[in-house]
């Protein structure tokens, strides 16, 4: 490098020139198998549903938007929808943000497992999180019983089912994890120089964060923030389960509209809205995005990460990691530790079991045991291996079909952010994200419907449809690291012979190695974990894990509870090494990175 | 890594390659709830030469709109497991064709709701209050008899009733209460419900597993099913010889849900769509019902398993309120419940 | 003592010893160069000194005062790094300034101060500039200017020309060495390039290893240098084993390449003085044969007689390989001068106690 600073100059200007008045058909190029793809599987589909919808109103298209801005109670509901994702997305933040700082700069033991653990909240289904977090913070949970015995108290003190409390709480849990690999990921390549050089010139550490450190890391910020933020603005689950019967979002509205009043002019036209929400975000993202990314330097992490030595770090340090393990080991641990016990309502009576609450009777693996036997020889009965081999294959479906739409897409985006077609592509790749599930779901059904896509009942269908979700993910993880390359770089190696496709191999994958290592774990973790849509599409003989725990977890009987709780388990387990394999997997030189 | 992944692809087509449909198959669509034993579903494949494919299509509700976009081209033959609170929306729009099946004449006629037999009764179950039976013990307190006893200020604060928007057995409950007290009585009734402390969730199994006194809640009262006490013999852990729980089921206190079959508008296996009906109003598939579906055969001459003859209480006289009603009104009525309740 | 101290610094990174008491001082308007192979703690000594470091052991003092537990930010040091870390957020203007608002100091101010710099470094104007447009040496100069704008009682340069291609390094040097001087700024220059440590700095502090092989002015460092790393790192290649013998009669040192003569002012000069003389005698030691105080002189008697291999053209002189009993040497001689060729034996002669240097 050192030789030819010079001539890199130069190469740099007439590639700037050439790149400015060359047709975008590479870029058209990169994108056609992206665009092919949310065509097909995203934009197709949602149209259909929405033409057919409307096509339903007796008052026209107009009218149910109309009714809809008008009602006071859907006012309240978009508000809250809002709200409740704002805040979210801030908490996460401030939580995630020091993680992301600690996981970049340090090397610690068993940072990995921690940051895999991270993940695994991702992929829990909503039914186990909301009982683990009942078990710690419920009326009888393990916090409330043992202050009110340690203080002698009547009631219990902490207020957490079905509050606001609880929703945040459980964004927080999900989302950490968005925030800890994004930023983190972006930052452990941040070179740590530009921070020294703040200190140097006299900038302390607090004015080193605002004036540098941050600025440099506003992409990934954004990244991540988005996000989460397109994440729980479209949370389902959580507010159904977590929140209770008094709050309600757009997508739960949707879902009331389209599964149980069947108002599908309604349903669509909250849909309509909640997707207007989403672009008009992204929208503003991908403009503050690309003011945002600056070429860096990018570093390997050898140069930018060092051992906690100091005392006071490692103080703070453990307290972060403490704080990290109480918010999202514990509920796992809570669950894990649940599917192990049993518990037994003993005769004795004394006054703090005035319930009868069931006492700990000690370990047991029945319900393990319990998994693999076919007791009412069941048709669609499947031994955990079987459900673990489906979720597995229909995850690396997903990470494959996901990296390979992605990884083109975010390339294209990252070639030429000037260009007016990757400025008015990038906002719509993040759409799938901030679309209700019910309604795409229904769109598949409506639009292909015809062979050769006839694939209503397919199980091509899953991966597919995951592969939806994970693709934003993908692209939002890659960019802020493909931004940053500077072209120079991949310049000086077409000067000296590398084709495009060599560039790519030896420049951009080194360098974005550990991101494409992200947005894998990301596809690989949402695949583990969806239901929403697998339960649509699902073949009952092939069931996923969390179909599965699903089908247990509406029967009534410890036993049926037991085995949620057991294969809840499971699946943390397998996602958890697979996100650990995934860490480890290096393709050739990417491992340095 | 390529190879991998042509070898994942190479799975999921032998996958696909599986399930993709052969002349000699039966497409039956239905809920996530359904389940059938292998031996039952093997008897029918034998004796018509065919292969049986089921479609699972989330829940009851997603599983109709599903159905009902597909009308005309449809995904499956037959459809089964809309029931009462839904059946108007699918015989409203279309998408069932009637089948007068011999086996109807086994078949009680309180649960025929429709006239024209589009829709078949298969099964139902009865969704009651249930009481944890130990709470009652210890607290040396009767557990309630009625709907009526649960304003009583004894029982303050002890039951747990699910969302009728979000939930199927919270919207059979919100029926029984209708059924009971009528269109003009429901509202004070749960008006003094609430003013007596009745907890609302959205789902059956926060309500079951979280706030139910039996897993650890604070609530001896729960929205259930009339089969919930039986089950939870059948799936305990430890063993029980009794019931833990109980299900009222005094007079228009439970509500009860029936699930219906059709044959889809459209099908091409007309002949045996109706052979499958006929088997599943069979008492070979009535009998399988209760342990798979946890729901109840309405074949008069289907035996029930002993689990069930000792432990299970059927309500004589459920609340009702007809298909028409319920389609009509579900939502005035939903949102008059959530003006009144959550509000 | 003014200036800096900088005193038996230890470092170990993860057992693997960087630092192995490093001893310097820097005064007040003087520029020291510390000049070393890559990995021999350069770097390391100036993350230490900037407080980005903590030392294991040792002290970093300021006109006698210690700053052990004063922060990189209040140390009032400037550091440049080596790829220039400019902020690639902020313009030029923003850049430069970066330090001065640290101060706090007024607009208006820090506006006349950075104009005042940027024209220092010869870059007037450039202050709307994007710094991810800039040249290499631009971006040099805009680091400097940024380093030095804060007024920095120790300017700290760790390599500053290193990315830069030759013929601009060159020509930086020069500049570099009139803008310090310019404003008597007291400075530590880092550099693996002995040409730009001798043309920049008062003093020149040689590291390997992570300790201090040699301090001295240049002229000191290149004409005696004190060990055989440093005599190979200048460039000092005609290296070879010997053994003293004779002490006490007629000495001597016999080399593969002949007997050399042996004179006191050699040994006294040398490594060799802090030893006992009278042990010496028949001590291995190594001999170097500076390459440019020798003379071809075909017609007296030969000390070392060669076959030529190759010579090179390197502008004002020349440089000459031969083979001496199947040992390489070369010399450097005036291009002016006539050259033997390829394949001729040519004849060397020297002064023992100019060409000829002794190490342990």
């Amino acid at each position: 490098m050192d030789r030819n600073g010079v001539t890199l100059k130069t190469i740099n200007r007439t590639a700037t020139s050439n790149r400015l008045r060359a047709p975008s058909i590479k870029l058209l190029l990169l994108w056609l198998a992206p665009l092919a793809f949310l065509a097909l599987f995203y934009f197709f589909p949602l149209g259909s549903i929405l033409q057919v919808s409307f096509a339903r109103s007796e008052s026209g298209l107009i009218a149910p938007i109309q009714q809809a801005l008008a009602s006071p109670a859907f006012r309240d509901v978009l508000w809250f929808t809002f709200w409740q994702a704002s805040l979210s997305t801030f908490l996460t933040l401030a939580i995630g943000l020091p993680g992301a700082y600690l996981f970049a700069r340090y090397q610690f033991p068993g940072k990995s497992t921690l940051r895999a653990m991270s993940g695994i909240a991702f992929v829990l289904p909503t039914l186990v999180v909301a009982a683990a977090f009942n078990a710690l913070l419920g009326p009888q949970g393990l916090v409330n019983a043992s202050l009110m015995s340690v203080f002698g108290l009547e009631q219990p003190p902490i207020m957490f089912t079905h509050t606001l409390y609880a929703i945040l709480l459980a964004h927080v849990f999900y989302n950490t994890t968005i925030v800890l690999r994004l930023v983190g990921d972006f930052w452990s390549h941040l070179d740590p120089k530009l921070g020294q050089a703040a200190q140097v010139l006299g900038a302390n550490r607090w004015r080193t964060l605002w004036h540098v450190t941050l600025p440099l890391l506003s992409p990934a910020i954004a990244s991540a923030a988005v996000l989460t933020f397109i994440f729980t603005f479209t949370s389902f689950g959580v507010i159904l389960v977590l929140g209770g019967p008094q709050f309600s979002t757009l997508e739960t509205e949707i879902y009331y509209q389209t599964v149980s009043l069947f108002n599908l002019p309604l349903a669509a036209t909250l849909a309509l809205i909640q997707l207007a929400c989403t672009l008009a975000l992204t929208i503003v993202y991908t403009r503050l995005a690309n003011r945002l990314s600056r070429p860096l330097n990018l570093r390997p992490v050898e140069f930018t990460q060092r051992r906690l030595t100091a005392w006071r770090q490692r103080i703070l340090a453990g307290a972060y990691i403490l704080l990290l393990l109480m918010l999202i080991l514990t509920p796992l641990f809570a669950l894990a530790f649940r599917s192990v016990s049993r518990f037994e309502r003993t005769s004795t009576t004394t006054a703090r079991q005035g319930y009868g609450r069931p006492e700990w009777g000690g370990f047991t693996l029945d319900y393990y045991r319990e998994l693999n036997i076919n007791r009412r020889e069941s048709l669609f009965y499947a031994p955990p291996t079987t459900t673990i081999a489906i979720s597995l294959l229909y995850a690396s479906v997903t990470v494959a079909l996901a990296l390979l739409l992605g990884t083109p897409a975010a390339w294209a985006l990252a070639r030429n952010r000037e260009s007016i077609l990757n400025r008015s592509l990038d906002p719509l790749l993040m759409l799938p994200l901030g679309t209700s599930a019910v309604t795409l779901g229904l769109g598949f059904i409506v639009a292909l419907d015809r062979p050769p896509l006839d694939l209503r009942a397919s199980p091509l269908l899953i991966p597919l449809a995951h592969t939806l979700v994970a693709f934003p993910f993908v692209i939002r993880s890659l960019t802020p690291s493909l931004h940053s390359i500077s072209p120079r770089v991949r310049q000086a190696a077409s000067v000296m012979g590398a084709s495009p496709s060599k560039v790519f191999r030896h420049i951009d994958l080194p360098l974005v190695g550990r991101a494409l290592l992200v947005a894998a774990a990301f596809a690989f973790t949402i695949s583990m974990g969806e239901f929403g849509a697998t339960a649509l599409i699902a073949r009952p003989e092939y069931p996923t894990i969390p179909i599965a725990i699903y089908r247990l977890i509406t029967r009534p009987g410890m036993m049926n509870y037991g085995q949620a709780l057991a294969l809840s388990t499971i699946l943390m387990l397998v996602t958890g090494f697979g996100m650990l394999a995934i860490e480890r997997f290096r393709i050739a030189d990417v491992g340095e990175f | 890594m390529n190879r991998k992944i042509i070898l994942l692809f190479a799975m999921l087509g032998l996958l696909t390659a599986a399930c993709t449909s052969t002349p000699g198959t039966l497409k039956i669509m239905t809920h996530d709830s359904f389940a059938i034993s292998t031996g039952v579903k093997m008897a029918f494949e034998t004796q018509h030469n065919i292969t049986l494919e089921f479609i699972a299509s989330g829940d009851t509700g997603s599983a109709l709109n599903k159905a009902i976009l597909s009308k005309g081209n449809p995904i499956a033959d037959v459809f089964y497991g809309v029931d009462n609170t839904f059946l108007s929306r699918a015989l409203d729009e279309e998408i069932f064709i009637a089948y007068d099946s011999p086996m109807l004449a086994e078949i009680p006629d309180f649960f025929k709701l429709d006239p024209q037999n589009r829709a078949l009764p298969v099964d139902y179950g009865d969704v009651c209050l249930n009481y944890d039976k130990v709470f009652f013990e210890r607290q040396n307190i009767a557990p309630p008899g009625n709907l009526e006893d649960l304003l009583k200020p004894e029982y303050r604060g002890l039951l747990v009733v699910e969302n009728p928007a979000t939930s199927s057995p919270g919207l059979a409950f919100l029926l029984a209460t209708i059924g009971h007290f009528g269109e003009d009585g429901y509202l004070d009734y749960w008006t003094r419900l609430m003013d007596n402390d009745t907890l609302v969730v959205n789902d059956w199994e926060t309500a079951y597993y979280t706030e139910f006194t039996r897993s650890g809640g604070t609530r001896p009262v729960v929205v259930s099913y009339a089969s919930s006490p039986p089950f939870e013999v059948i799936y305990a852990d430890p063993p029980l010889d009794e019931p833990p729980t109980a299900a009222i089921t005094a007079d228009e206190s439970c509500f009860r849900q029936i699930e219906y079959v059709g044959i889809l508008d459209g099908t091409k296996n007309l002949d045996l769509a109706q052979k499958w009906i006929d088997f599943m109003l069979s008492t070979t598939f009535q009998e399988d019902i209760p342990l798979q579906m946890f729901v109840f055969p309405v074949n008069q001459n289907a035996d029930l398993d002993e689990t069930f003859e000792n432990y299970l209480l059927v309500p004589k006289d459920t609340a009702f309120v007809s298909p028409q009603d319920i389609a009509a009104k579900r939502e005035e009525w939903i949102r008059e419940w959530i003006e009144t309740v959550l509000r | 003592m003014p200036g800096l101290s900088i005193i038996n610094i230890h470092k170990y990174f993860a057992k693997i010893r960087a630092l192995a008491g490093i001893s310097f001082n820097v005064q007040t308007s003087e520029i020291v160069a510390v000049l070393g192979p890559s990995g021999c703690g350069k770097s390391t000594l100036l993350n230490i000194i900037a407080g980005l470091e903590l030392p294991d052991q040792g002290d970093i003092e300021w006109d006698g005062k210690s700053l052990a537990g004063v922060p990189t930010h209040q140390r009032g040091f400037g550091l440049m790094f080596q790829d220039f870390a400019l902020f690639p957020h902020k313009d030029v203007f923003e850049n430069v300034a970066f330090g001065l608002r640290m101060t706090n100091l007024p607009l208006e101010d820090i506006r006349v101060r950075v104009k005042e710099v940027l024209e220092l470094v010869g870059l007037p104007g450039f202050e709307a500039r994007d710094v991810n447009t800039l040249s290499g040496g631009e971006a040099q100069r805009v680091a400097l200017a940024r380093s030095l704008s804060p007024h920095p009682r120790l300017l700290m340069l760790d390599e500053p020309l290193g990315s830069l291609d030759r013929s601009l390094r060159e020509r930086l040097v020069f500049d570099l060495r009139d803008i310090l001087n310019h404003s008597q700024q007291t400075a530590i220059y880092v550099t693996h390039d002995q040409e730009e440590a001798f043309a920049l700095a008062d003093r020149v502090v040689l590291m390997n290893a992570g300790h201090v092989e040699q301090i001295g002015s240049p002229q000191d460092i290149y004409h005696r240098p004190a060990s055989v790393f440093a005599a190979r790192f200048l460039g000092l290649n005609n290296l070879l084993a010997g053994k003293i013998c004779n002490l006490h009669g007629e000495p001597f040192i016999s080399t593969s390449i002949g007997e050399i003569p042996l004179t006191l002012d050699m040994i006294e000069h040398s490594a060799l003085a802090k030893q006992d003389i009278s042990k010496l005698d028949g001590k291995d030691i190594m001999v170097l044969l500076r390459p440019d105080a020798v003379q071809i002189n075909q017609n007296s008697n030969c000390q070392v007689k060669g076959r030529v291999l190759e010579t090179t053209f390197r502008g004002s002189t020349c440089q000459v390989a031969i083979q001496v009993n199947h040992v390489p040497l070369r010399f450097d001689f005036p291009s002016s001068e006539e050259l033997p060729h390829k394949g001729e034996i040519i004849c060397i002669t020297f002064t023992p106690s100019r060409a000829i240097q002794l190490f342990l």
